[in-house]
């Protein structure tokens, strides 16, 4: 067999390119994880509603991000809206909206896990003393069920910041398309896509610290 | 006709009241009066409806049939439909002003874990009454003295025993000096050496003159403390009386059998 001779140092020449990958990666991430929260939230109240109706479509949209893969909706958001509406969108836009569309569903299940956790005791203990629901929810539930979805809503994000590589099939410039350019001018896949984990590595195991560091100081109360 | 004075007037009423749960009918119709002062015992077996009517009184649960009135004013919109049947629409607006003036005390308190102990007394001063957060505090550390916990007012509800905590319970909902106070089943879910503390609590409350309701299984307890008894069996009032009247001379074969049942072990 023939002995693989490992070259890292052509790939890091290439490093304001990966650089740039970074920052294309963090910018949809945030994005979509932002507008996921406020999506999320539209879709656990629509989940929660009193209304059949607003239920049936919250739970619709939830099953529909659960059970279709990513890719199909990333290229959904780029390639239908000109056919079908005559609406170009840049792979930027694209990817921020396949991704925020898709991780609304996963933090309204955040959402709605965390605050039907909190047992009905607390409801009755709050309304019984004439609180509205909406006071018991912001002053009673949410209170509690935020450090229940600590945990869960990390989980979440980083799947997002994974699922965001998917971006690349658009050609949008994040860490995996620019990897990809980078390991057909070197002809280096092997090192390139090491390198690659090891900067979402280090990425995420930032954040997780980050994370951890937040949940603790919640719990502390 | 008699002439009702005002203090005589029942400050809570209800006629005829009905809840199902599906097609199980737990309340088959109760007719009730509270006046001003009464303090009423509710008794009966498990499944007699009890603690349904009691949480139908204060809405945690809405009744499906019937009237409840507050200090002469019934609560919710009837509505009659075609066939002349009444439906009744309870608006969150109407139940939270009942629940203002109808407090309850739960069988698992129900205290706010993320809030120490003063803070859960404050909690409907500030959010239901508007009190300032001061006026507030001030309060709710004199009704936590009263039920002897001014010495716990920075403590969370996990660091107490059931008991405290039940305390901490019934200092919350006088805090917000309810004209009625709910208690269902108080002592239900503690050690047994922790009941006394709760009901010695409760007794107090009763030489104020507070009116109050309350379901239990501790007849000795309901003797003591209760004006009036009512023996609730399957969903109906079986009989209903003084105290004296319920537990040492009970009128109905079924009441006789239950209180027997009920204190066949006491010492």
């Amino acid at each position: 067999m023939q002995q693989y001779e490992w070259d890292f140092g052509s790939v890091l020449t290439y490093w304001p390119m990966l650089l740039q990958g970074l920052w294309g990666t963090v910018a949809i991430s945030t994005l979509a994880i932002l507008l996921g929260i406020v999506g999320g939230g539209l879709v656990a109240a629509m989940r929660m509603s009193r209304y059949r109706s607003l239920r049936i479509l919250g739970t619709a949209y939830v099953e529909f991000y659960r059970n279709t893969p990513g890719i199909v909706h990333f290229f959904w958001v780029y390639y239908a809206p000109p056919v079908v509406a005559n609406v170009n969108l840049g792979p930027l836009e694209a990817a921020v909206i396949a991704l925020a569309t898709q991780s609304s569903a996963f933090y309204a299940e955040v959402l709605r896990g965390g605050i039907q956790s909190i047992g009905n005791g607390q409801w009755e203990g709050a309304t019984a003393l004439g609180m509205s629901s909406k006071d018991a929810l912001r002053r009673i539930i949410v209170p509690q069920a935020a450090r229940r979805m600590v945990a869960p809503f990390v989980e979440r994000s980083f799947e997002i910041i994974k699922t965001s590589s998917l971006a690349s099939t658009l050609a949008y410039g994040e860490l995996l398309y620019q990897g990809m350019q980078i390991a057909s001018i070197t002809y280096r896949p092997l090192e390139t896509y090491t390198l690659l984990a090891l900067i979402y590595f280090l990425l995420l195991y930032l954040l997780s610290s980050l994370a951890k560091f937040a949940e603790d100081r919640l719990q502390e109360v | 006709m008699n002439d009702t004075t005002p203090t005589d007037a029942p400050i809570l009423r209800c006629e005829g009241l009905r809840k199902s749960f599906g097609n199980l009918e737990v309340l088959k119709g109760i007719d009730l009066d509270v006046k001003r002062g009464d303090r009423i015992a509710i008794i009966g077996g498990s499944g007699s409806g009890k603690s349904t009517f009691l949480r139908c009184l204060n809405f945690m649960e809405q009744p499906t049939g019937g009237k409840v009135i507050l200090d002469g004013e019934r609560i919710g919109t009837p509505r009659t439909g075609r066939d002349g049947s009444e439906t009744v629409t309870y608006r969150e607006r109407d139940l939270m002003s009942v629940r203002k003036r109808v407090g309850m005390v739960f069988q698992q308190f129900n205290l706010f874990p993320h809030m120490s102990t003063i803070e859960n007394v404050m909690e409907g001063l500030v959010t239901v009454l508007r009190q300032s957060k001061s006026a507030a505090r001030t309060r709710a550390a004199e009704q936590l003295d009263r039920v002897g916990l001014g010495d716990k007012l920075d403590v969370y509800p996990s660091r107490l025993s059931g008991g405290q905590q039940q305390r901490v319970a019934i200092a919350r909902a006088l805090a917000m000096d309810p004209e009625v106070l709910l208690f269902d089943e108080p002592t239900s879910s503690l050690d047994p050496e922790l009941v006394g503390e709760v009901l010695r609590t409760i007794l107090a409350l009763a030489e104020d003159g507070r009116t109050m309701l309350l379901v239990t299984h501790e007849l000795g307890f309901a003797y003591r403390f209760a004006t009036h008894v009512i023996y609730l069996y399957d969903g109906v009032v079986h009989e209903t009386g003084t105290a004296e009247q319920v537990f040492r001379n009970p009128q109905k074969e079924k009441t006789r059998a239950f209180i027997a049942r009920s204190s066949e072990f006491s010492l």
